[in-house]
C-alpha cells in the first residue's frame, strides 16, 4: 500500500462521518455493555430508521467515555450533548431532539470538571472512534505514526523520540521506554520480540481493559513501532482470560489491520514484517511480572527467575525480548505523530506526560480518567472525581494496588508522580486508585491485600510462600482483637524479611499495604490489639466474657 | 445430536488448537483453555490425551492445570455465579453479599451446591469496578448489587428451569 | 572449553579471585573454598534460586542476589556473610520449620538431614513465627520410597533431577503458594505411576526427610550424596 492509498481510506471514511449532520455514540465498552448499552444502541437505530433521520444520523459504537458509574453513556457529535443512565425507553425522545434542545432529564454537563481537568493522550481516541472499525481509527490519522517512522526514521531515532520523551513504563515500574528499547535494540540476536503486558493483575484497576476495549488499533500501532524500533518481527499480547470482549476486539482489529497491511510481511510497502498474536492468561497475578509472563507463553507454569538476566537481553526462548505495558504501548503513536517535545512539556520533571487512572471505591465519579502528572491528589479526588460517596468523610486513597499502599489525608495535596508517591510509601503502579472513606478500616484493608498475595504467590520462594502466609494469619488475628503487642513486632520483622529476601516483585513488595497502613494509621491497629475495637466497625471482635465461677 | 458426536466435535476443537501450534509443547496452556471451553472442565481422559498428543509429561500438565485459577478439574454446576471481590467490591461490601450467599444456598466459594445447582465462583476484578460491587450470573454482569439483590436473583436464577 | 572465554576478576569477602565470565559467584566461591549456604542448589542439576539461602550483598546493589543464578561481573564487590545476610538467612530457616511438621527425634533423616545441619550452620536456636501445623499426607503407596509432605521444603531437587537426569519427568509440583505440592503423574499415589522407573535418585537428592527408602526408621536415612555427582562426570566423560 502506498502512502496516498491509505491516506485515501482514511479520507474515505473521514467523509462518511462527515457525511451525517449528526454522529450518536453509544458506548460499548464492559461496563456500559453490562448496563445494557449494547439495547440501548439497538433502539437507538431502530428509531433512527423509523423517525426516517437515516440520511443526517449515524449511530456508531464507541470506546469508554470514562465515566462508567452514569452508564450507559450516549454522546452527540462527540459534544453537542452527553447522555447518561440511558435506558432503551429513552432512545425515541434523544433521536427527536436531535436537531433540538438536548433531552434536559439525561444530560450530563460536558464542561464538567471530570471532563475538564483531563489531557487524553494515551485515551485520545477513546469515546470517539468505533473500535471495531478500522476506518474510523485511519480517519484519526491512525497509522500514521508507523508509516512515518517506517518510510522516514531509523530504529534508532524512533529510539531517540522516546528518549527525548521521557516517557516511563505504565506497568508498575516506571522503567524509561527509550532505555529499555535500545537495549532491546542493541541485544545481540537472529530473531528478537515484543510482548504488550495486558495481564492487568491489580484487583480493582481496569485501564487496560479499556483502552484495548475502545481503541485496539492504537495498541497494534504501538506494537509495531516498538517491532520496528527494536528489530523484531513478532508481537505477543498476554491478556487476562477474564476479558471477553477486550480479546475479541483485539482479534478483530489485528484481522483488520493484516488485511489492510499495517501487519504482516512488508508493512507499507518497507522490508519491515511484524505480526500480533494473543495469547490468554489463566487467572494468575503473578503472570505479570515478566518473567513469568515469558514462562506462561512457554506453556509453563508460571513461576518468575531471577533476573539478571532481563528479557531484554534474555526472553521468550531465549531471544531478546521488549515487555511493555498496555498503556505504554498506547502512548507511542501520539509521541510520534505530536512529537517528543510536546509530550516531555506535561508533567514533572521526572515524570513527564499523563497518566491513566481507573477511578473507584468510595467516589462519585467512578470511571477511566487520564491527567496529567504532577496533578495533586486533591484535584483527583475532589474536583474530577466529584467528592466522597454519600458525603462521607475521606479516609485514604489506596494506590499501586497489592504492591502499593493508602495515602492518607495529610497527603492529599502531594503532586502524583513516581517519586512522590514512593516517598509516600506507595508506588504508581499500574493506575488502580481505589477511594476509601470513614467506614474502611485499614487494618481489615492490609488483611485484604495480604491474602490476596498469600494466594497468587507462585511458591517458589520461601520468603514469599510462607511469609505472605504468616503475616496474613497475623492480620488476621489482630482484625479478630486475639493480637498481642509481640505479633504486632512479628508482623513487622516478616514484612523485611520478605520484601528483602523475596525472589520476584510479588513479595518484594507483598508487604507495601501492610507498612503503609501502619506508618499513617497505627492507632488503629493498636485499637484492635489493646482495646479490642474496630474503629470503623469493620471487623468482628467477639469479646469473650469472663468465666463466672 | 448423540453423546458420541458431540464428544467427537469437542474433540476436533481441541485437535485445531493443537494443530495451530503444530502440536508444541508451548501449545499446553493454549490448548486447556480449548479443552475447558469445550467440556467446561478439564478432565483426567482429556489431560491425558493432551499430554500424548503433545508430548508433555503428566506430572506436568497437572502442574499447570493447578497452577493457573482459571482452570477447573471439577464439574460446574447447572447455574454459575461468579462474584468480584477485587478491591473496588470489597471494600462497597462483597463480604456481606458472600455471607449472605454461603448462609442462603449452602455453598462456599469455589464449590458447588449438593444438588449441582448452582457453582459459586470468586474474581479478582471484573473489569465493572465503576458499578461496584458487581457479580456475574450465569454469564450477566449485575451491577452496584446488596446481599438481598443478589440472593433474590440467585434464586430466581436457579428456580427457573423447575 | 573454548579459548574465547573471558576471565573476570572480583571480590569474594574481601578475596581478589579470577572466574570465568560464565561461571556464577557460587560456583566460583565453591571453588575458592569459600562457604555459602544453599538448599534448592545443586550440581549436576539446573539452577532453580527458590530457597533464597545463597543471598548474597553485591556492593552498588540494594537487592540481595542469589549467588547460584548470578553470574560474575569484572570488579565485583561480594559479600557472603554480612550480619545482615546472617540474619536473613536465619529467618528463612525459621519460616521453613514453621511452615509444615519437622519433628527430628522421630524422623527417618534424622543426623542426616540438611534442613537440620543448615539451621546448625546458621546459628538458629529456635524458631519464633509461628508453627503453621499442616495435617500433610505420607505417601506409602510406592514399593521402595516413601514421600512424606510433612518433611518437604518444596526446593524442586526431585523434579530437576527426575526429568533432567533421569529423564522420567514422573515428579512435579501442584497448586501455588503455601499449598504447593510434589506430584507425581496426574497426582495419583506414587505406587501407581506407570513412569516411575524406580530409580531412586528423587530420594538421594531430597535434602530432607521428605523422601527416604521405605523401611528406614529414626536416623537411619543417609543419602547418597556421590551419586549425582558421578552421574554427571560419567555423563560428561560420554560426550
Ligand atoms: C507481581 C507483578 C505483577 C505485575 N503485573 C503487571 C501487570 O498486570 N501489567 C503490567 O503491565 N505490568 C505488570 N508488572 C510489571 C511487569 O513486570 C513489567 O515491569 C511491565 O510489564 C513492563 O512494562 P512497562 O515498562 O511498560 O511498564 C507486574 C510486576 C510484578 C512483579
Ligand atoms: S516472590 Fe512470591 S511470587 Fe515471586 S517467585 Fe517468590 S513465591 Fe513466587
Ligand atoms: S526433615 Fe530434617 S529437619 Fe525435618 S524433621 Fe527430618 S531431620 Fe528434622
Ligand atoms: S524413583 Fe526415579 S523415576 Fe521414580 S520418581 Fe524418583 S527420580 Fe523419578
Ligand atoms: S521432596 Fe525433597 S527434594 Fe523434593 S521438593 Fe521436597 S524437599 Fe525438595
Ligand atoms: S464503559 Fe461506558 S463510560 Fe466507561
Ligand atoms: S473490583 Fe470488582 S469489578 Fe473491579
Ligand atoms: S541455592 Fe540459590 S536460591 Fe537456593
Amino acid at each position: 500500500m502506498t502512502p496516498e492509498d491509505f491516506k485515501k481510506i482514511g479520507e474515505t471514511h473521514r467523509k462518511k462521518r462527515d457525511g451525517f449532520d449528526y454522529t450518536i455514540n453509544v458506548c460499548t465498552a464492559a461496563a456500559c455493555v453490562s448496563l445494557q448499552s449494547d439495547k440501548v444502541k439497538d433502539e437507538l437505530t431502530r428509531q433512527v430508521k423509523e423517525q426516517d433521520k437515516k440520511d443526517v444520523c449515524r449511530i456508531s459504537g464507541t470506546g469508554c467515555l470514562g465515566l462508567c458509574a452514569s452508564g450507559p453513556l450516549v454522546t452527540i457529535n462527540n459534544d453537542q450533548a452527553l447522555y447518561g443512565g440511558v435506558k432503551p425507553e429513552d432512545a425515541a425522545e434523544i433521536v427527536k431532539n436531535i436537531d433540538k434542545k438536548p433531552v434536559k432529564r439525561l444530560q450530563i454537563p460536558a464542561d464538567m470538571p471530570f471532563f475538564a481537568r483531563q489531557t487524553k493522550i494515551a485515551l485520545e481516541h477513546c469515546g470517539k472512534t468505533d473500535p471495531e472499525v478500522i476506518g474510523d481509527y485511519l480517519a484519526l490519522e491512525g497509522y500514521e505514526a508507523l508509516y512515518n517512522c517506517l518510510t522516514t526514521m531509523e530504529p534508532v531515532e524512533v529510539i531517540d523520540i522516546m528518549v527525548k520523551s521521557g516517557l516511563r513504563g505504565r506497568g508498575g515500574g516506571g522503567y524509561p521506554v527509550g532505555l529499555k528499547w535500545s537495549t532491546v535494540h542493541k541485544a545481540v540476536g537472529a530473531k528478537k520480540f515484543v510482548i504488550c503486558n495486558a495481564d492487568e493483575g491489580d484487583p480493582g484497576a481496569f485501564m487496560d481493559r479499556s483502552m484495548l476495549e475502545s481503541d485496539p488499533h492504537s495498541i497494534i500501532e504501538g506494537m509495531a513501532i516498538a517491532g520496528y524500533a527494536v528489530g523484531a518481527s513478532h508481537g505477543y499480547v498476554y491478556i487476562r482470560g477474564e476479558y471477553p470482549l477486550a480479546i475479541k476486539r483485539l482479534k478483530a482489529a489485528i484481522r483488520q489491520a493484516e488485511r489492510q497491511g499495517f501487519l504482516g510481511k512488508n508493512i507499507c510497502e518497507t522490508p519491515f514484517s511484524f505480526d500480533v498474536e494473543i495469547r490468554l492468561g489463566a487467572g494468575a497475578f503473578v503472570c505479570g511480572e515478566e518473567t513469568a509472563l515469558i514462562a506462561s507463553i512457554e506453556g509453563r507454569r508460571g513461576t518468575p527467575r531471577p533476573r539478571p538476566p532481563y528479557p531484554a537481553q534474555y526472553g521468550i526462548w531465549g531471544h531478546p525480548t521488549l515487555i511493555n505495558n498496555v498503556e505504554t504501548f498506547a502512548n507511542i503513536s501520539p509521541i510520534v505523530r505530536k512529537g517528543a517535545d510536546y509530550y516531555a512539556s506535561i508533567g514533572t520533571e521526572r515524570s513527564k506526560g499523563t497518566k491513566v487512572f481507573a477511578l473507584a471505591g468510595s467516589i462519585n465519579n467512578t470511571g477511566l480518567i487520564e491527567v496529567p502528572m504532577g496533578i495533586t491528589l486533591r484535584e483527583i479526588v475532589y474536583d474530577i472525581g466529584g467528592g466522597i460517596l454519600g458525603g462521607k468523610k475521606f479516609k485514604a486513597v489506596q494506590t499501586g494496588g497489592p504492591s502499593g499502599g493508602c495515602i492518607p489525608e495529610e497527603y492529599l495535596d502531594m503532586k502524583v508522580d513516581y517519586e512522590s508517591l514512593a516517598q509516600v510509601g506507595s508506588i504508581m503502579g499500574s493506575g488502580g486508585m481505589i477511594v476509601m472513606d470513614e467506614t474502611s478500616c485499614m487494618v481489615d484493608v492490609a488483611k485484604y491485600f495480604m491474602d490476596f498475595c498469600q494466594s497468587e504467590s507462585c511458591g517458589k520462594c520461601a520468603p514469599c510462600r510462607v511469609g505472605t502466609a504468616q503475616m496474613y494469619n497475623l492480620l488476621n488475628l489482630i482484625s479478630q482483637g486475639k493480637a498481642t503487642m509481640h505479633d504486632m513486632e512479628l508482623l513487622e520483622e516478616l514484612c523485611d524479611v520478605v520484601r528483602n529476601t523475596s525472589l520476584c516483585g510479588l513479595g518484594q513488595t507483598a508487604a507495601n499495604p501492610v507498612l503503609s497502613t501502619i506508618r499513617f494509621f497505627r492507632d488503629e491497629y493498636l485499637a484492635h490489639i489493646n482495646d479490642k475495637k474496630c474503629l470503623a466497625g469493620v471487623c468482628v471482635i467477639e469479646h469473650k466474657e469472663e468465666p463466672v465461677l | 445430536m448423540n453423546d458420541a458426536a458431540s464428544k467427537d466435535k469437542r474433540r476436533k476443537l481441541v485437535d485445531a488448537t493443537m494443530r495451530r501450534f503444530g502440536h508444541s509443547q508451548y501449545a499446553l496452556i493454549e490448548t486447556l483453555h480449548t479443552v475447558q471451553e469445550a467440556y467446561g472442565f478439564l478432565d483426567d481422559d482429556n489431560l491425558k490425551y493432551v499430554a500424548e498428543e503433545l508430548r508433555v509429561p503428566l506430572s506436568k500438565i497437572f502442574g499447570v492445570a493447578t497452577f493457573y485459577h482459571f482452570f477447573t478439574l471439577k464439574p460446574q454446576g447447572e447455574h454459575t455465579a461468579v462474584l468480584c471481590t477485587g478491591t473496588a467490591c470489597y471494600i462497597r461490601g462483597v463480604p456481606g453479599i458472600l455471607s449472605a450467599i454461603k448462609k442462603n444456598f449452602s455453598v462456599d466459594a469455589g464449590e458447588t451446591t449438593e444438588d449441582n445447582r448452582l457453582s459459586l465462583l470468586t474474581a479478582r476484578c471484573i473489569g465493572s469496578c465503576g458499578l461496584a460491587p458487581a457479580i456475574v450470573l450465569d454469564g450477566e454482569i449485575a451491577g452496584q448489587v446488596t446481599p438481598e439483590i443478589v440472593v433474590d436473583r440467585i434464586g430466581r436464577m436457579i428456580q427457573n428451569d423447575t | 572449553m573454548s579459548s574465547s572465554v573471558k576471565i573476570k576478576t572480583l571480590t569474594i569477602d574481601e578475596r581478589q579471585v579470577g572466574a570465568r565470565e560464565d561461571q556464577t559467584i557460587l560456583e566460583v566461591a565453591r571453588e575458592n573454598g569459600i562457604r555459602i549456604p544453599t538448599l534448592c542448589y545443586l550440581k549436576g542439576l539446573s539452577p532453580y534460586g527458590g530457597c533464597r539461602m545463597c543471598i548474597v550483598e553485591i556492593a552498588g546493589s540494594p537487592k540481595l542476589l542469589p549467588s547460584c543464578m548470578t553470574t560474575v561481573e569484572e570488579g565485583m564487590v561480594v559479600s557472603t556473610q554480612t550480619e545482615r545476610i546472617k540474619k536473613y538467612r536465619r529467618s528463612l530457616l525459621e519460616l521453613y520449620f514453621s511452615e509444615r511438621n519437622h519433628v527430628c527425634s522421630v524422623c527417618a533423616t534424622n543426623g542426616y538431614c540438611e534442613l537440620q545441619s543448615m539451621a546448625q550452620e546458621v546459628e538458629m536456636t529456635h524458631v519464633h513465627f509461628p508453627y503453621m501445623y499442616p495435617h500433610l499426607e505420607v505417601d506409602a503407596t510406592h514399593e521402595r520410597f516413601v514421600l512424606d509432605h510433612n518433611r518437604c521444603i518444596s526446593c524442586t531437587r526431585c523434579v530437576r533431577v527426575c526429568e533432567e537426569v533421569e529423564g522420567a519427568h514422573t515428579l512435579d509440583i501442584k497448586d501455588r503458594g503455601i499449598d504447593v505440592r510434589i506430584i507425581t503423574d496426574l497426582d495419583q499415589p506414587w505406587g501407581e505411576s506407570e513412569t516411575c522407573t524406580q530409580c531412586g535418585k528423587c530420594v538421594h537428592v531430597c535434602p530432607t526427610g521428605a523422601l527416604i527408602e521405605r523401611g528406614k526408621s529414626v536416623g537411619e536415612m543417609s543419602k547418597r550424596k556421590q551419586l549425582l555427582p558421578y552421574l554427571t562426570k560419567m555423563r560428561e566423560a560420554q560426550k
